[in-house]
């Protein structure tokens, strides 16, 4: 039988990434299909291209035993390829009827034909068990019926591959079931699945094939019934960990610095895909550096941000140094020694308009300030010619544009502006995201030394490697809460995968 | 006047041209500008003109330094003009000694008053209220700027209207109106000097020295440039942004009373479409819409580049409707070069 979907040899570049490389699918009519792989395995690379949201640079698609060209997003739904993407593709404010048939209404002359309409969407709805009035409006439904007018939709228009972009990110266990079910029902009218998750119980539950990604590359496809989470876990992580440690340093664990009770941050209880940390509690010591791992949507960065004052938390406790602190906003946060470098270097650290001397001093000014509140320019120089040598920051001068610098330098000024208030935590959120090799191990040598100079260091990092090889303890976060906790010589890509994913504590 | 946000070098330390020509683009459009009316017409250049130039600029000028601050921090405020008429009759009134004797005329009149040094207090203080009121909807009730100054540019306007109960107050006390029409000192070559002039370029200075050495101005330039990363760096966001509408309606408030000083006479439609004059100026001047970058000398030349156009127009005979489709246009045209050399930051 040859498959619905074949695809081969597919490379993809962006602008300093090479997102795939000779990848190949194989989908077969009626099954269910798990595409799986770590944080930036090129997954959604390969669904955008199915979806004709990107071009690839080479290879080739054949749909239904006929060679294909996806080039837009109308070539897929031609042919049959309806994506559902997480954040979901619907007009909030027309009803479920009008969003099954968007751009394909039923006229009678110039006229919609409402009465056909919501006849023909009731149909298509109660197909999957979705019974309730199609003149209902999909902002009042909840995610997972909107996700089922999402299904409804492919349905209507006779798709033969549906591909779900983690489709149960943010459904309850219901509902969950719920979906599995209209899943099996799509497969036993001939319509193939594709579906992205991080949870491996659900492939192996749900699953027919599963195909992994790595690096852009493909590791290899399997029959779900021939195979164990165990050897799901080692295809996506199995690559050889080359830096591991702190290269013959030592850490020497200190006091308690920081200590997190039962921080609970539920997030906009109307945004379905808010990010949400439950009930996480952590220490942090001295002269350690903390990791934090976890898959993206895990909680780690909503974490971060909570004991950090940048968003506001339900319930919980801080305590800096054995005292409980109150904190409000990022200035209580910094009154009380901690710092944080957050994930987005350009959106969230950088003052891409202003030079390297006013984005590294920006926090640090109250200390350089005299009389009539002016800023003692000499200080300020010498407090950044300071941390350019300390740091090896490689710039012409103080007085250039930031964002002339390359992505390691420009992290560096970040961390010099934190390094300029002396904090007693620093949080450091995917400390080398987008800078090259060698600025990577120089960030990471200067975390070490951070550490060695008596600082607790909170790594956040959705690279394992890195997250292995800075860590002295691994802290892991799956859907906001902790999982599990490891020290350094226990941690291995495979346990960290298995906390990453699994409720249970791995050991 | 290097700044801290636009200077000429490259990743190696080259020069970049493009940074050089957007800090010095105004003066030279500038110099370039006053080039050519001098050579359409030579009494331009006559020291009696320049100064008269710089006389009919400064309340613009002291409105468009309130202003850099505001769009500084990405704001925008349509108010001033309304705001410059409120303050300005409310310093009127003032120096007639009340609403009830606003309109009395004659010799006793004066003696009812009670002086320009309250008379100038109360518009400041009015036009610093106005400004703090509207930095209250902004960051406390999350009303974008455009909208709230929008609304302000109204109410204002309205409340200058009820104040004037339909006629202007005019003539005031030599005291009072010095401030408008007076001339300070006399300069060798240049002649007499205006006291709105010397205000002007007092609070210029100022200014400058507010937004290039203070950690105030710093903190500007940051919750202008990110305000998520200003937040996240500790600063006092809410503070900052509420600050620069204060001073804006301070410098408005100070322009109401100098320009009814001006006109010995404050009225209701006083100030109108000053807004549009005092954006075009910042924005000419260098100031990015988009916020984060700009500067008070960029500010000053592009007061001075406004002022010259209208003044070499006039000169030359052009009619004022096609002098408002130049500014209208050079307004399009700074903006597009602001969003031009964003992208450009973008990319880097």
């Amino acid at each position: 039988m040859t498959p619905l979907l074949q695809v081969q040899d597919i490379s993809k570049g962006f602008p300093g990434v090479q997102a795939l490389t000779g990848v190949a699918l194989e989908v077969r009519a009626g099954e269910c299909h798990a595409l799986l792989g770590e944080n930036g395995a090129g997954k959604s690379t390969l669904l955008k291209i199915l979806a004709g949201a990107h071009r690839p640079d080479t290879g080739t698609i054949t749909f239904d035993g006929r060679p294909v060209e996806i080039a837009r997003p109308a070539d897929a739904q031609a042919l049959g390829i309806v994506t559902i993407y997480q954040e979901f593709n619907l007009l909030p404010n027309l009803t479920i009827a009008e969003n099954v048939f968007v751009g394909r209404e039923p006229t009678r002359g110039p006229f919609v034909d409402w009465r056909k309409l919501n006849q023909q969407a009731r149909e298509v709805t109660r197909r999957i068990g979705l019974d309730m009035d199609p003149r209902r409006l999909v902002k009042d439904l909840s995610v997972a019926e909107q996700q089922m007018v999402e299904i409804a939709k492919a349905l209507s228009m006779e798709a033969k591959l549906v591909i779900m972009d983690e489709p149960t990110a943010a459904l309850s266990e219901t509902e969950v079931e719920r979906l599995f079910r209209i899943i099996a029902d799509l497969k036993a009218h001939g319509i193939a699945v594709v579906f992205v998750t991080h949870r491996l119980d659900e492939v192996m539950r749900a699953c027919d094939r599963v195909t992994v990604l790595r690096d852009g590359k493909l590791v290899g496809s399997a029959e779900v019934k021939d195979i164990r989470v165990d050897d799901i876990i080692r295809m996506m992580v199995g690559r050889e960990v080359e830096l591991h440690g702190r290269g013959g340093r030592v850490a020497h664990r200190g006091a308690t610095v920081l200590e997190v009770q039962g921080l609970t941050r539920m997030g906009d209880a109307n945004d379905p895909h808010a990010v949400r940390v439950r009930d996480v509690s952590l220490t942090a010591h001295a002269g350690e550096i903390l990791g934090i791992g976890g898959l993206i949507g895990a909680g780690r960065t909503e974490l971060a941000r909570a004991i950090f004052g940048a968003d506001p938390i339900d319930s919980g406790k801080v305590l800096v140094e054995g005292q409980e602190v109150a904190i409000a906003t990022p200035q209580d946060a910094i009154r009380h020694g901690i710092g944080l470098v957050p994930e987005d270097r350009k959106q969230q650290a950088l003052f891409l308009s202003l030079a390297i001397r006013p984005n590294l001093s920006m926090a640090a000014l109250d200390g350089l300030t005299e009389r009539l509140g002016f800023v003692s320019g000499s200080r300020e120089r010498a407090l950044v010619e300071r941390y350019r040598q300390k740091l090896s920051i490689r710039m012409a001068s103080q007085e250039q544009p930031v964002g002339n610098l390359s992505g390691g330098n420009q992290q560096k000024v970040v961390l010099a502006r934190w390094l300029a208030l002396n904090p007693k935590v620093l949080i450091v959120d995917e400390p080398t995201r987008g800078i090259d090799i060698a600025a990577k191990n120089e960030v990471h040598h200067l975390l070490f030394e951070l550490a060695e100079a008596g600082i607790a260091v909170i790594v956040i990092s959705s690279e394992m490697p890195e997250l292995l090889r800075l860590a002295d303890r691994i802290v892991t976060m799956r859907e906001g809460r902790v999982t599990g906790e490891l020290m350094r010589d226990q941690a291995t890509e495979e346990s960290l995968m298995h906390l990453f994913t699994h409720n249970q504590t791995a050991a | 006047m290097a700044s801290a946000t636009q200077t000429g070098e490259t990743r190696n330390g080259g020069i970049d041209l493009f940074g050089l020509l957007a800090t010095y683009a105004p003066l030279i459009f500038l110099l370039v500008l006053m080039g050519i009316f001098a050579w359409l017409e030579p009494r331009f250049l006559l020291p009696l003109n320049l100064v008269n130039v710089m006389r009919q600029v400064s309340i613009y000028g002291l409105l468009a330094l309130g202003m850099t601050f505001v769009i500084l921090t990405a704001g925008i405020d349509l108010s001033i003009g309304a705001i410059v008429a409120f303050a300005g009759l409310a310093a009127a009134a003032v120096a007639k000694g009340g609403l009830e004797n606003r309109f009395a005329a004659g010799a006793d009149a004066s003696a009812l008053g009670y002086g320009w040094p309250l008379a100038m207090l109360v518009a400041i203080l009015f036009g610093t209220f106005a400004g703090a009121l509207q930095g209250f909807a902004i960051t406390r009730l999350k009303v974008p700027p455009f909208v709230v100054t929008l609304g302000g540019m109204s109410a204002f306007r309205g409340a200058a209207l009820l104040m004037a109960g339909g006629g202007p107050i005019s003539g005031f006390d030599p005291g009072y109106t010095w401030w408008g029409q007076g001339y300070l000192f006399t300069l060798p070559l240049i002649g007499r000097i205006p006291v709105p002039v010397v205000v002007f370029l007092l609070f210029a200075v100022l200014a400058h020295i507010v937004l290039s050495y203070t950690r105030y101005g710093r903190h500007v330039y940051g919750v202008g440039g990110n305000p998520e990363a200003a937040r996240l760096s500790g600063l006092n966001v809410r503070g900052i942004t509420m600050s620069v509408y204060v001073i804006m309606g301070f410098m408005a408030g100070l322009s109401g009373f100098i320009l009814s000083a001006r006109l010995n006479s404050a009225e209701a439609v006083a100030g109108m479409g000053y807004e549009l004059i005092v954006i075009a100026s910042v924005v000419i001047g260098g100031t990015s819409l988009f916020g984060g970058i700009g500067t008070i000398f960029g500010t000053v030349i592009g007061t001075i580049l406004i002022g010259v156009l209208q003044n070499g127009l006039v000169l030359n005979n052009v009619s004022p409707y096609v002098q408002q489709i130049i500014i209208g246009l050079i307004i399009v045209l700074a903006v597009a070069f602001d969003t031009f050399a964003k992208s450009r930051r973008r990319r880097a």
